[in-house]
């Protein structure tokens, strides 16, 4: 039989701990969840935008009724648990039912905090906190006109501004005399009450409430404040905080303080008994977004899916044996929360300590014609609170550097001038379009000059970075040159101008980001690309030459053995095994393992060369050799005289794994320590056929003399007297990155091990179409070293699912196309095959 | 040139050549006919459609025959520009046509149309 899991709440925590779980193991419990309100889950943050009108209820639901059908979970609405009987595990319920449990998830989330006046019980004075509170500010929206929101924070603000565009009068009143005072500084704060008013919101504040006043109905008429003044409302809305729902927990004798208190395995004092949410007390600290509770939810999942048949909820029993048996437990340590006002225009952005302190200075850029204002709190050159305001482009890298704590010494100088500055300060200085002629190429790509760009924009009007690249192709091929472009535009567009801002989805097809798709896809389990299309809502139906080819990479790379690859979504190198060069001949590279090859595999080649006329046979800068100028009718052939020498291809010209160059290493070299020879050849086997976000390059030097130039590869290893460095994230193309020195180890199968797990990182965090120089330059370092090194499990974990997707991959295309006779007739023209039959 | 094709007798003004067979053509894929005008691209969109545009690139003459297609449009491989199927025409913001054939089916057969009486 199996367990029973029943979580009480169901809401956002409660919900993800059931999805987690059922990622993991999905037969492992029998679930069941209880729920207060009486819909399935929604998202409670998009309430927001119900409010606003900007979306329906059904469009925020996260899982209709038949989600909890198809997946085998009762859900019990209009009932409540009102005790537990912890020793015989059995949840009361108010009538008088008795549901046994062998786990238990209290997600109990919070309530809203009331307000403790006189005339608080009126009709029409509300909380905003659930969909019916929602509907009911829209249905007195419809008959009254004048509301109050009491509380000028991050839910009050957005609760008026919902109010104002569902047509009513509007006051923000609050106790402080800066909004979103937990969040926002003076100077950011005054700036967002400016931007509100344009929005017709008004405000009184600092203003403490006094007293409610009563109309002859019993319905609000009047907010009295402290200092005896007055307000007409007849629409109250109650916005001053939440508290965590402990008394189910409390009643039950669990250790609580303001919330349910949870170790780092989201345990409670009851081994039986796990929290999530709202409802925790964690390191003595409660959370009221989203981003934590998904984090809780996480840790929670694994802990109840980890280790069959133990009691692994006792978490000190888990700590202690953590030693002898590693689990794959990733410990919850208390989360770094960020804040983002949902209106649409205003931009802000906030995180960790926003006001400083004697030990932290302040780095501030402020200028009130622009709108913008950022702030960053430093301590000991690591950043330790953010605030923006205008311009919140560069939250993320700023939020990932105090997350990181990064030591930001190297670049404090114009940290705050964002990163696009900082990362150009090799190539580029502020503004240094100005001193480019207008002759001079911007886009190397596309060959755009300077002049080109600018005629567009001022002949066309352009005002966005997306219309720019549509009309010039500059910024469109690898984007190195977008800052750049980026600062011709604001230039052209002179001092005060705004660019548009870009639009998220990854092609014109869609709004859905590389995020949103591979989330989906996991999520849904949806196994082709109409079926993502279809799910995400795409544009066209067919999509484009632009998305097709990522939904097939991210669809391979999820269900590697599951999914059947969609042929007509690939680009012509990855159809035809074979590199399309500029006159439409092709180009193929047979494999030398490691650099290695032999007579034999030279004379078939030289004779591959006669035979077909081959004009030019060239060494590639990856050590193999390359026939150029094949014509398609050819391809067949050459591949079948290359297979029978015994020599595979097909993957040297997609986005896989190309080549591995080595030196001699040890085995000649009189300075190599190690056999890099070996090295590359092993590491080429075990990772060719892998499909990869994009090309991936390896090399293996023998010595630090570094004859392969492993430093500027996506991996490369270095060897020293002690072992191998492996260095990740090179790249010697468009723009040179040395590659960040991973770790040192000892042998070669820790090599593989390394190279295999990060490959699979790569192919799953990484966008489509993104070297790993630009995903590492995205995510940080930090972000592999984490994934890789700290948490030596998940490493091996990382590495088995690489070699296992290998399985399925490693297939020489050349022997498979050359025996199938009916795809070979795609490489001859039409009247030649009339001609044949 | 070294190759054979079908004149068909002519429908109107129109010389219809017999290009090959519609069960050769992958749904999203193409073939290529050398035909006296040079080579000719036959499109099948996911719709069953046939069409056929001449197979170059005006921009650097890459073979159109291997762009991916989507609905009634095809991307270049070598630099993404996307033509209709339909007209021939380029997708703004680029300015270029392809010539554009008119296709007749004929039970399993595709033929092509040459534009009118080219050799009569």
């Amino acid at each position: 039989m199996r367990e029973r899991l029943v979580v009480i709440g169901n809401g956002m925590a409660g919900i993800r701990v059931v999805e987690e779980i059922l990622k993991r193991d999905s037969h492992r419990y029998e679930i069941l969840i209880f729920g207060s309100e009486q819909e399935p889950a929604y998202d409670r943050i998009m309430l927001s935008s119900v409010l606003s009108g900007e979306k329906r209820m059904d469009e925020i639901i996260i899982h209709s009724l038949d989600w909890y059908e198809q997946n085998g979970i009762r859900l019990v609405t209009g009932r409540e648990a009102v005790s537990l009987e912890r020793k015989s595990k059995i949840v009361h319920t108010d009538d008088g039912g008795r549901i046994p449990y062998d786990k238990l998830i209290l997600a109990t989330g919070a309530n809203a905090v009331f307000l403790n006046v006189p005339g608080k019980n009126l009709h029409g004075v509300l909380v905003y906190r659930s969909h019916l509170d929602v509907q009911e500010m829209i249905a007195i929206s419809r008959q009254k006109k004048r509301a109050v929101v009491i509380g000028g924070g991050l839910l009050g603000l957005e609760a008026a501004h919902g109010l104002v565009k569902q047509g009513m009068d509007v006051t923000v009143v609050h106790i402080f005399d800066t909004l979103m005072d937990r969040q926002l500084d003076f100077v950011s704060g005054k700036m967002l009450k400016q931007a509100l008013e344009d929005r017709g919101i008004k405000f009184l504040m600092p203003k403490t409430t006094k007293s409610l006043v009563s109309d002859e109905t019993g319905w609000v008429r009047a907010v009295r404040f402290q200092d005896g003044t007055e307000i007409e409302a007849e629409l109250m809305v109650v916005t001053v905080g939440i508290l965590p729902r402990i008394d189910l927990a409390l009643r039950s004798g669990l250790n609580c303080q303001r919330g349910i208190v949870v170790d780092d395995y989201m345990g409670t004092s009851d081994p039986a008994i796990l929290a999530v949410g709202e409802c925790v007390e964690h390191r003595g600290a409660t959370y009221g977004l989203v981003a934590p509770l998904y984090e809780m939810a996480r840790t929670c999942a694994e802990v109840l899916t980890e280790v069959p048949g133990k009691d692994v909820t006792d978490s000190r029993r888990l700590q202690q044996s953590h030693a002898l048996q590693p689990y794959k437990v990733t410990p919850y340590k208390g989360s770094t929360t960020s804040a983002k006002l949902k209106v649409v225009g205003v931009d802000m952005f906030s995180a960790g300590k926003h006001t400083g302190d004697p030990w932290t200075e302040d780095i501030i850029i402020q200028d009130h014609f622009l709108g913008i204002y950022k702030k960053l709190v430093v301590r000991e050159n690591r950043i330790v609170g953010i605030v923006l305001y205008g311009d919140t482009e560069d939250a993320t890298w700023y939020f990932q550097m105090l997350k990181e704590s990064r030591d930001i010494s190297d670049i404090r100088d114009r940290v705050i001038f964002g990163r696009a500055i900082v990362n150009s300060k090799s190539d580029q200085t502020p503004g240094l379009s100005a001193a480019l002629t207008n002759e001079m190429e911007v886009c190397g790509c596309n060959g755009v000059c300077k002049g080109a760009i600018v005629q567009a924009i001022q002949s066309l009007r352009l005002t966005s970075l997306e219309e720019v690249r549509a009309h010039t192709k500059a910024s469109a091929s690898c984007g190195s040159c977008t800052p750049l472009v980026k600062d011709i535009l604001l230039s052209t567009l002179g001092p005060g101008s705004e660019i548009s801002p870009t639009r998220e989805g990854i092609c014109a097809c869609t709004q859905a980001s590389a995020e949103d798709i591979r989330e989906a896809i996991r999520a849904q389990h949806l196994l082709t690309i109409e079926a993502v299309m279809t799910a995400l809502s795409w544009k066209s139906p067919e999509g484009c030459s632009t998305c097709r080819p990522a939904l097939n990479y991210y669809l391979l790379s999820e269900f590697s053995g599951e999914y059947r690859d969609h042929f007509r979504s690939r680009f012509v190198n990855e159809r035809l095994h074979a590199n399309i060069q500029k006159d439409g001949t092709y180009s193929v590279v047979p494999r030398m393992w490691g650099g290695l090859t032999s007579p034999s595999e030279l004379r078939a080649i030289a004779d591959v060369a006669d035979k077909y006329g081959i004009p030019t046979v060239k060494v590639t800068g990856g050590q193999r050799i390359d026939l150029l100028g094949v014509k398609k009718e050819d391809l067949p052939g050459v591949w079948r005289d290359l297979n029978a020498a015994g020599m595979v291809s097909g993957h040297a010209y997609g986005k896989a794994l190309r080549t591995v160059k080595t030196c001699v290493g040890s085995e000649w070299c009189r300075f190599g320590v190690q056999d890099s020879t070996t090295m590359g050849v092993r590491l080429e086997k075990m990772t060719w056929g892998t499909w990869t976000p994009h090309k991936v390059k390896l090399a293996a030097s023998g010595c630090p003399r570094n004859c392969a130039e492993a430093t500027i590869k996506d991996l490369g290893v270095v060897a020293v007297d002690s072992g191998w460095e492996i260095h990740v994230g090179g790249n010697g193309g468009m723009k040179v990155r040395v590659a960040d020195l991973l770790c040192k180890v000892k042998t070669q199968e820790e090599v593989l091990e390394y190279t295999g797990a990060f490959l699979q990182l790569y192919r799953k965090e990484a966008h489509y179409l993104e070297r790993t120089a630009h995903w590492i330059e995205r995510v940080g370092i930090a972000f592999v070293k984490e994934k890789l090194i700290q948490d030596p499990e998940g490493r091996k974990c990382l590495y088995r699912e690489f070699l296992e997707s290998q399985e399925s991959s490693q297939v020489d295309p050349w022997a498979a196309l050359s025996a199938s006779r009916a795809d070979l007739k795609e490489f001859v023209t039409f009247n030649m095959l009339e001609a044949e039959a | 040139m070294n190759f054979e094709v079908s004149t068909e007798p002519a429908h109107g003004s129109q010389d219809w050549f017999r290009v090959g067979r519609l069960s050769d053509i992958s749904v999203q894929g193409a073939r290529v006919a050398l035909l006296p005008q040079g080579r000719v691209a036959i499109f099948r969109t996911q719709s069953g459609e046939i069409f056929a545009i001449e197979d170059e690139c005006p921009h650097r003459q890459g073979p159109l025959s291997e762009g991916l297609v989507h609905e009634y449009s095809v991307t270049c491989p070598l630099h993404g520009w996307r033509f209709d199927l339909r007209t021939g025409e380029a997708a703004f913001p680029d300015k270029a046509c392809v010539k554009s054939y008119e296709v007749r089916i004929d039970g399993d057969f595709i033929f092509v149309a040459l534009g009118p009486n080219r050799f009569k």
